[in-house]
């Protein structure tokens, strides 16, 4: 059964991992230093975004594990998803 | 079965510990989330307020927190790998490199709020009174949301450190260390919750 527990992960996937991290830290800091375009804001978010991706895919294993955890995982984030875009939708048309 | 052959055997099951270690991060998730909707409604409505207060806060500090995090993460994760490997040693010395790296962060954290604090800039003060309700809403959000976020590194760090000494009495080991990979998924969901409040509180000012 348990599937992931026979999975060792090499060292080396977690640092490509972490400086891949570090590397998207930095390039959100400069964008929204910087300030040049009005799209700072969503290209911070997004690249926050694909952070935690990477983060819940490698080092909390989402990837390497039974598919049930992921599947969850991403109903949450869409759940989260509807809530955000039905109060900005009340906000808008009230 | 007669009296006599009776063998105690260990009632363990891995699936569901991770499963429940999940879906306690998922409720974890849905309360930040939360928040995080609660801090972007009111950005919307005190959106000038907002830009000039995210200013006061040091883009400096929190960038190396978040490094700190990001580092601490990548060594709690590799601990999954070495104690698999059977190598104790190397995975006693990654959980106090983590642990080391929480306190690091919470120091940090103390000194950051310290300075806030010393400006005037805390719930309930005069400075934040005059200088409106848009600064009020943004450093009560900023005090209640890192404060639940250190809430639960102390929380985490405490965790991590229990774990480190069943490793070290050999109650976790390389076929039974479900225990340290849920210690490890919640400082994950910690880190995950930083990725998002660093831009949300420091980088947007635009």
């Amino acid at each position: 059964m348990a599937d992931s527990n026979h999975h060792i992960v090499p060292y080396k996937t977690y640092v490509l991992i972490l400086l891949l991290l570090l590397t998207l830290t930095s390039i959100s800091v400069a964008v929204t230093q910087v300030q040049l375009t009005k799209w700072a804001t969503p290209v911070a978010l997004l690249i926050a975004t694909v952070k935690s991706s990477f983060v819940l895919a490698v080092f909390m294993h989402l990837k390497f594990d039974h598919p049930v955890y992921k599947r969850m995982a991403i109903l949450i984030f869409l759940l989260l998803v509807v809530v955000i875009i039905i109060t900005f939708l009340d906000y808008a048309f009230r | 079965m007669s009296a006599t052959t009776v063998t105690h055997e260990e009632h363990r099951d891995d699936i569901a510990s991770k499963l429940g270690m999940w879906l306690f991060i998922f409720t974890e998730l849905l309360l930040f989330g939360g928040l995080f909707i609660v801090y972007s409604v009111f950005r919307h409505g005190n959106l000038e307020a907002f830009n000039l207060a995210a200013q006061h806060l040091d883009v400096k500090v929190g960038t190396i927190n978040t490094f700190i995090l990001l580092i601490s993460s990548m060594t709690i994760a590799m601990s999954t790998t070495s104690i698999q490997k059977k190598d104790k040693r190397t995975t006693l010395i990654l959980i106090a490199i983590t642990v080391a790296l929480a306190i690091a962060f919470l120091v940090n954290k103390y000194f950051e709020w310290g300075h806030k604090i010393h400006d005037g800039l805390y719930p309930g003060s005069d400075v934040l009174a005059e200088l409106g309700r848009g600064d009020t809403l943004f450093f009560g959000l900023y005090f209640f949301m890192t404060g639940l976020h250190a809430l639960h590194i102390i929380i985490g760090m405490t965790f991590l450190i229990v774990i480190f000494f069943r490793v070290r009495k050999e109650h976790i080991t390389h076929d039974n260390f479900q225990l340290l990979e849920n210690g490890g998924l919640y400082w994950h969901l910690v880190d995950i919750i930083w990725i998002f409040l660093f831009p949300l509180f420091y980088l947007i000012t635009l």
